[in-house]
């Protein structure tokens, strides 16, 4: 591992991982998930700290970051896609709990 | 798997071994002070509280005292009262009897002004620490052992790398058999639902759920509407998408397995596994909760940093921002920085961090100690008259 590591999946149930450093799109990622590599075309640019979709997730599906579900994809979401605020929504917001 | 620990006449075994000198209310703190001064090994509690206190506070506060005074980590108790207090020197000595330890009771009042207190108190905690000094470490298994775990001035790090590799400590630890506490109730809000979904019973998912309610409406009371607030612009801007995913940053570090019982503030836990506490995100009243309740050790992950350390359970730092280990070495124990350039893998610092748990809790000097870091504060619930 002597290069400087671009994502970090967190639990290898995961479908999103956290940039480490800024992905622009078009470029490509190889990521360690629960051991076995897969590959990753970057379809926007993404800013340090941000998501991206390891797989496509369908509309209403969880968004799983920890092993857990951080929310609903609002719309389809490509692998390689910047997932936010713009096509994520809290469960929480979906209950209409604020 | 097993530590090296001090074996105790019931309960779990400790993995330090004190003269603790209580003192029952505030006016006696000076008195318990001056009982330690110079006596390596003794320590006392800065407790302000113990006047004027009724009801459930009052019961609170007694709950936390008895707690530290059984808790493993303890030798030998000396409880200093002022004699006029709501909540006498007796009273806390006796209900620490039933945990076999040696326990005394003075009374500044009756043993005629604070100079022969201290004498008599140092008379008495001299010789608890000889007998002290006779005990050996031995092998304990790490089914006795207890973990609280704490985070506090948290960064974007703390998320992705000391709270993680935290979790992946607190499964190896219940792997083993041994106990971990979660606690801060108002971080989990926007979480609660997934922790609730982890619990062993119904039952118990609806206490972590009615907990969490409890500190939402008090805070919402208090002009603070936590779930409306998060994730605040600056979480949104810096990649956080939802609540559950804040709240999840940091509950992640308990790990992942079932939650076997939640109990309320400094309660001791009947069941081994993963333990939910219901305490404040204060973090001396969170930690002072959860050593009262018997955890015998702390990791306390931070990505802005502290010196916080508790009286009689050592307390480990750690954190994944380097520039912060840098240049606040003297109070981190721990830097998994390297998880976030992918030099170290979540697991490798996860199986890092367990061993310095397992060496911490057999003897080695965490940072917090060596500062001599003592801090004490017990959550209150109401007025003091």
């Amino acid at each position: 591992m002597g290069q400087k590591a671009k994502v970090i999946v967190i639990h290898e149930k995961d479908n999103v991982a956290t940039a480490l450093l800024p992905l622009a799109a078009g470029s490509s990622l190889v990521v360690d998930v629960g051991g076995s590599a897969e590959r990753v075309r970057i379809l926007a640019d993404i800013p340090i700290g941000h998501k991206v979709a390891l797989r496509p997730i369908g509309a209403g599906e969880n968004v799983v970051k920890y092993g857990e579900p951080i929310g609903q994809a609002a719309a389809g979401i490509a692998a390689g896609e910047h997932v936010h605020v713009h096509n994520v929504m809290s469960h929480g917001t979906k209950a209409g709990g604020g | 798997m097993t530590f090296q620990g001090y074996a105790r006449q019931k309960g779990n075994a400790g993995t330090r071994n004190y003269a603790l000198v209580i003192p029952s209310v505030g006016c006696a703190q000076g008195v318990a002070e001056r009982i330690t001064r110079n006596l390596k090994g003794a320590v006392y509690l800065s407790n302000i509280l113990g006047c004027g206190q009724i009801g459930a506070d009052r019961e609170q506060t007694k709950r936390t005292l008895v707690g530290f005074g059984t808790n493993p980590n303890v030798f030998s108790v000396l409880v200093v009262g002022l004699g006029c207090e709501f909540l006498s020197a007796s009273e806390i000595a006796e209900a620490i009897v039933p945990s076999g330890k040696r326990v005394e009771f003075i009374q500044i009042q009756s043993a005629g002004g604070t100079g022969k207190a201290v004498a008599q108190g140092r008379k008495i905690v001299s010789a608890m620490l000889a007998e002290a000094r006779e005990m050996a470490r031995e092998p304990i298994p790490l089914s006795e052992l207890i973990l609280g775990t704490e985070c506090g001035g948290s960064d974007y790090t703390s998320g992705l790398a000391s709270n993680p590799a935290l979790g992946k400590a607190s499964d190896l630890l219940i792997a083993d058999g041994g106990t971990v506490i979660l606690s801060e109730t108002p971080e989990l809000i926007g979480a609660e639902h997934l922790v609730a979904k982890r619990a062993r019973t119904e039952e118990i998912g609806s206490m972590v759920l009615s907990a969490v309610a409890w500190w939402e409406k008090e805070a919402i009371a208090a002009g603070q509407n936590i779930r409306a607030a998060n994730p605040s612009p600056g979480n949104i801007a810096g990649g956080l998408t939802t609540l559950e995913e804040k709240s999840l940053g940091c509950i992640y570090k308990a790990g992942t397995t079932t939650v076997e019982e939640a109990i309320s503030y400094a309660h001791s836990p009947t069941k081994k596994g993963l333990i939910f506490m219901d305490t404040p995100a204060h973090d001396i009243e969170q930690l002072t909760g959860m050593v009262a309740g018997g955890a015998q050790i702390v990791v306390f992950t931070t990505g802005r940093g502290t010196p916080v350390g508790s009286p009689i359970a050592p307390v480990i730092k750690i954190t994944g921002n380097g520039e912060l280990y840098r240049t606040m070495k003297d109070a981190i124990d721990l830097d998994v920085s390297k998880v976030l350039t992918g030099r170290e893998t979540l697991d490798t610092a996860g199986r890092r961090l367990f061993e310095e748990i397992v060496a911490v809790a057999s003897g080695k000097l965490t940072k917090a100690e060596r500062l001599g870091q003592r801090d004490f504060c017990i959550f209150q619930l109401g007025l003091h008259i």
